[in-house]
């Protein structure tokens, strides 16, 4: 095998201004990413960022790999044509939460139902920004935005939920503000082999300023988010004292130390079962009734589209009598007139 | 056997018209009486003549399939006008059909399916073999289910009656078999290997094709065989070939001779759905094909995998061409290759989707926003398929550029007998790659002579670069929204593709090369008929010639020297008149007069005939 040069974050930077507001959570995105790609070990090469329209879809011009730019929603089924034609290459998509849930949702989930081996990186800040602060598919209900001066009359997607209703097999949340928990994910995504979904909750500075502050916000976080880590119990908050139990048909917070609970009894978590309902509920669950899950929520291994595609016409490549268009103009029934 | 003397009459051309429920099997008949007599050495073409519904009530109007076939010996480029012999299974079928045929035809029904019930399912008041409808017709009353199943029968194989009426087409090929003095033996074998999987249908349908065929000699009702003889001096390897496998076939080719692989992004549509199908048959020559959620993600694989290095393809028709407007527009800025066929049919909307138009025209020069040239190319004859996709593919790769096949539902489903082409002679497809690490790479740096980029692929080393729908700067490919630059590169896309025109073959005229009274204009799919009818009318001694055009955007270098040749322009086409509409846009100094048709039938030669004659009469 080919060596591997060692990469840094500084082979990923371009030398062109980064156009993003100042203080977009896109930033730290940014950087999480060009952080976490030279511990891969791929080559630089190999590596494609491709995108729709939006803030978040700005994303390949400040990479510096091969990248893709392309159209408002179209990003999921222009990146399942490149990674079913070319399997050998990495392959990213950075989306937003209207590029892929509102003009692109039928893409997006058709590409988690196939399970192609992509990253997909989902910029939720709730709000359009590059059209300027109309309402999108993830904004709360009631929200005043610019086309909802009355509030907003439509209820949210979470985009976890739809991830595992169309059969997804990666699910992870990430915060902005974190960019370590960030680095991590992503590599745990791009190891992954199928669609990986990463919801990063980030912050529009201009549009939709601290939407995930009353629950990620430095001072209450604790109480309202829970760390996920596969093969721990979940237990959050301030004293590390709460933890989630499975009460009839929902997750509940319970106290340990309160009621006869110990760590014993609370959840643990298992991102790998196949079975989707605790995934279901973790990726579900908000404050107040319970914390917002943070990391990932469900890893699953499954056979991906490109590689059974690919097999199967290695399998008829290695089968055919019919090698060339020639011989095929020349098979079955021909009339030969003398 | 019967004493009686029976006549043959030698005929130059026969039109046979099969029709009944679409679940009777006359496709399969059609196809088994064409491949009788494409072995013969007739010249031949066929046409189906699908309803929109898979299986309508049995016995009804609305569930009349048929198939027609065009055997000759000389040459033959229109499924026909008129039947010389109609087969109707039912009376529904009979009823559908009686516009088509020729006065004086044969025509053979299943006269166990002619009672009051089957009347009042096709809708007929009175009874038309009673009413005199049908005089001046050779009616042929053959009893085929009856005697198809007394044939099954009496072969104690234990077939039940269902199984046995499946078998009463092989009953009207047996006595089209003698009708047109055909090996028996051809038949049989066609059936063993139709019915390959399934054998033990063999015997039954053998015999029931050998009843049909005994039938039809003793009978004496049937008093005349026609005799089509074999084409003279017509040489060399044949095969039957739809539209639509053509495409197919041609668009393999092309990958295959520019070294690429090819990729088809495609959602099912009518009449398009088949070259997708055939497609995805053809793993083993690398072909991949993936169905699209939808039109959109269906070009939108497309461009992923050209821009992956793959030769991306989509197949649809109309609406779904509009569907992929705005990704054509990202194929026309990227400057990728991409091959986008567009099989029309009847609009707009669902309007007639198993029906044929040429109503898609300008959407395909035109119907993209902003200033975003496409060339398009349009295929001719079912067999002709083959070398514009090929040729289609050859464009995009070496220009770099999406571009347009048009196609239409009467070339996709028509048959013709093709002649296999000399792969090897097939022109070079040299797609304009880039060695890794070089140095002098920009994305948007241009071949002097045809204006093409090059084509960097992920995965090559030094190349690393980023296209996409913001407009880009000239050589360098950085986002660039300068005024001027935009310019250049709209002005540059415009140019890349009207020097396409220095890569394609001139304008023909079939007929007068120094012009002459009349110039009939086509392009597309009613080539045959137009064909045949400039080439009746000039042996009856008038002065018309034709121009039938397969290259449309750009056209032609020398398409105003052949429009200036002539006095009068007639510019025929199944739309009303967006050709016309075109030429006049490009060449507005001539008038041109227009024949148009939108009824979902191709040209009669018939009507073009009288059209041209009243033009040069005036």
């Amino acid at each position: 095998m080919e060596e591997v040069q060692k990469l840094t974050r500084e082979d990923f930077q371009t030398d062109k201004p980064v156009k993003w507001c100042a203080g977009c959570g896109s930033y730290s995105i940014l950087a999480a990413v060009q952080n976490a790609l030279p511990q891969l070990g791929i080559p630089k090469e190999k590596i494609v960022f491709v995108s729709g329209i939006g803030c978040s879809s700005r994303f390949p011009y400040y990479m510096k790999t091969y990248g893709f730019h392309t159209l408002h929603g179209r990003g999921a089924a222009i990146a399942s044509g490149l990674k079913s034609a070319r399997p050998d290459l990495n392959v990213w998509l950075a989306t937003g939460d209207g590029d892929s849930m509102a003009i692109g949702g039928n893409h997006f989930i058709h590409l988690i139902r196939r399970n192609i081996d992509i990253n997909v990186l989902v910029f939720n800040n709730k709000i359009y920004g590059l059209t300027k602060g109309q309402y999108s598919p993830t904004t709360p209900y009631g929200s005043i935005t610019k086309s909802s001066p009355d509030g907003t009359i439509e209820n949210p997607f979470r985009p976890g939920e739809l991830v595992i209703g169309a059969e997804g097999n990666f699910f992870a949340r990430v915060i902005d503000k974190e960019p370590r928990g960030m680095e991590k994910v992503m590599i745990d995504a791009a190891n992954h082999k199928g669609t990986s979904i990463i919801e990063v909750l980030q912050n529009c500075v201009i549009f939709n300023d601290h939407i995930h502050e009353s629950i990620v916000g430095k001072d209450v976080r604790d109480d309202r988010i829970i760390m996920l880590e596969h093969g721990k119990p979940m237990i959050f908050g301030k004293e590390r004292n709460k933890g989630l139990v499975i009460d009839g048909q929902d997750l509940k917070v319970v106290t340990i130390g309160e009621n006869g609970i110990t760590e014993k009894d609370i959840l643990v978590h298992d991102m790998t079962t196949k079975n989707p309902n605790i995934h279901y509920m973790l990726a579900r669950m908000t404050y107040p009734t319970h914390p917002l899950a943070i990391g990932v929520i469900r890893c699953v291994e499954d056979a991906t589209y490109e590689t059974v595609l690919q097999a199967q016409v290695d399998n008829a490549v290695a089968n055919t009598k019919i090698k060339t268009v020639d011989q095929l103009l020349h098979s079955g029934q021909i009339f030969e007139i003398k | 056997m019967s004493e009686m003397q029976k006549k043959v009459v030698e005929r130059d051309e026969v039109v046979i018209k099969f029709a009944g429920d679409s679940g009777d099997g006359m496709q399969l008949t059609g196809t088994q009486f064409s491949d009788a007599s494409a072995s013969f050495g007739n010249e031949l073409l066929t046409f189906p003549d699908y309803p929109a519904e898979i299986r309508a009530p049995q016995g009804t109007v609305a569930g009349v399939s048929g198939f027609q076939v065009h055997i000759g010996n000389k040459e033959v480029q229109t499924p026909g006008d008129l039947a010389d012999v109609l087969i109707a299974m039912n009376p529904a079928a009979l009823k559908t059909n009686m516009k088509w045929v020729k006065s004086g035809a044969t025509i053979i029904i299943d006269i166990d399916n002619f009672d009051n019930k089957h009347y009042k399912k096709a809708g007929y008041v009175e009874d038309p073999l009673g009413d005199g409808s049908l005089d001046g017709y050779a009616l042929i009353k053959a009893p085929i289910t009856s005697l198809s199943r007394s044939t099954v029968n009496a072969l104690n194989l234990g077939i039940d009656v269902k199984t046995a009426d499946k078998t009463r087409n092989q009953f009207v090929m047996g006595i089209l078999m003698w009708l047109f003095d055909r090996d028996l033996k051809q038949g049989e074998e066609f059936i063993a290997q139709k019915f390959a999987k399934k054998p033990n249908l063999i015997q039954p349908n053998q015999a029931v094709l050998r009843a049909g065929y005994s039938y039809a000699e003793t009978v004496e009702a049937i008093a005349t065989q026609f005799h089509v003889n074999p084409v003279k001096g017509k040489k060399g390897t044949f095969r039957q070939i739809t539209g639509n496998q053509a495409t197919a076939w041609g668009l393999m080719a092309g990958a295959e001779k520019a070294g690429l692989k090819l990729f088809l992004g495609s959602y099912p549509i009518t009449p398009a759905s088949e070259i997708l199908h055939e497609l995805s048959k053809h793993k083993h020559l690398g072909v991949k094909t993936f169905q699209a959620e939808d039109e959109i993600a269906g070009i939108c694989t497309a461009i992923g995998a050209s821009f992956g290095g793959n030769l991306g393809m989509t197949t649809t028709s109309g609406p779904g061409l509009s569907l992929k407007t705005e990704a054509m527009g990202l194929a026309v800025i990227t400057e990728l290759p991409l091959v986008i066929v567009d099989v029309q049919r009847g609009g707009p909307s669902t309007g007639l989707p198993t029906k044929t138009e040429q109503s898609d025209l300008l959407q395909a020069i035109h119907g993209r926003h902003g200033e975003s040239p496409m060339p398009v190319i349009a295929a001719s004859t079912p067999g002709n398929c083959f070398n514009y996709a090929y040729e289609a593919c050859k464009i995009a790769v070496e220009h770099m550029t999406p571009i347009i096949l048009l196609t239409d539902g009467y070339l996709a489903n028509g048959t013709e007998l093709w002649e296999i082409p000399n792969y090897e002679a097939m022109p070079k497809i040299v797609p304009p790659f880039v060695k890794d690490n070089d140095p002098d790479y920009q994305p948007y740096k241009r071949d002097a002579e045809k204006l093409n980029r090059r084509w960097a692929l992920p995965g090559q080393k030094g190349l690393e670069h980023r296209i996409g729908g913001l407009e880009k700067s000239d050589i360098y490919g950085e986002v660039s929204h300068d005024p001027y630059n935009h310019q250049v590169m709209t002005d540059y896309r415009a140019e890349k593709v009207k020097r396409i025109a220095n890569f394609i073959p001139e304008q023909k005229i079939i007929g007068n090369q120094d012009g002459g009274e009349l110039l009939v204009i086509g392009w597309g799919g009613t080539f045959g008929a137009l064909n045949m009818a400039v080439k009746e009318l000039r042996e009856e001694g008038y002065d018309v010639s034709l121009a039938h055009f397969n290259y449309i955007f750009p056209l032609p270098k020398n398409t105003e020297d052949v429009l200036k040749k002539f006095k009068k322009r007639v510019v025929c086409e199944l739309n009303l008149g967006q050709f016309a509409d075109y030429l006049r846009t490009q060449y507005p100094q001539y008038p041109y007069e227009q024949y148009n048709k939108v009824q979902g039938l191709p040209f009669f030669i018939g009507e073009l005939k009288d059209k041209f004659k009243q033009m040069l009469e005036k």
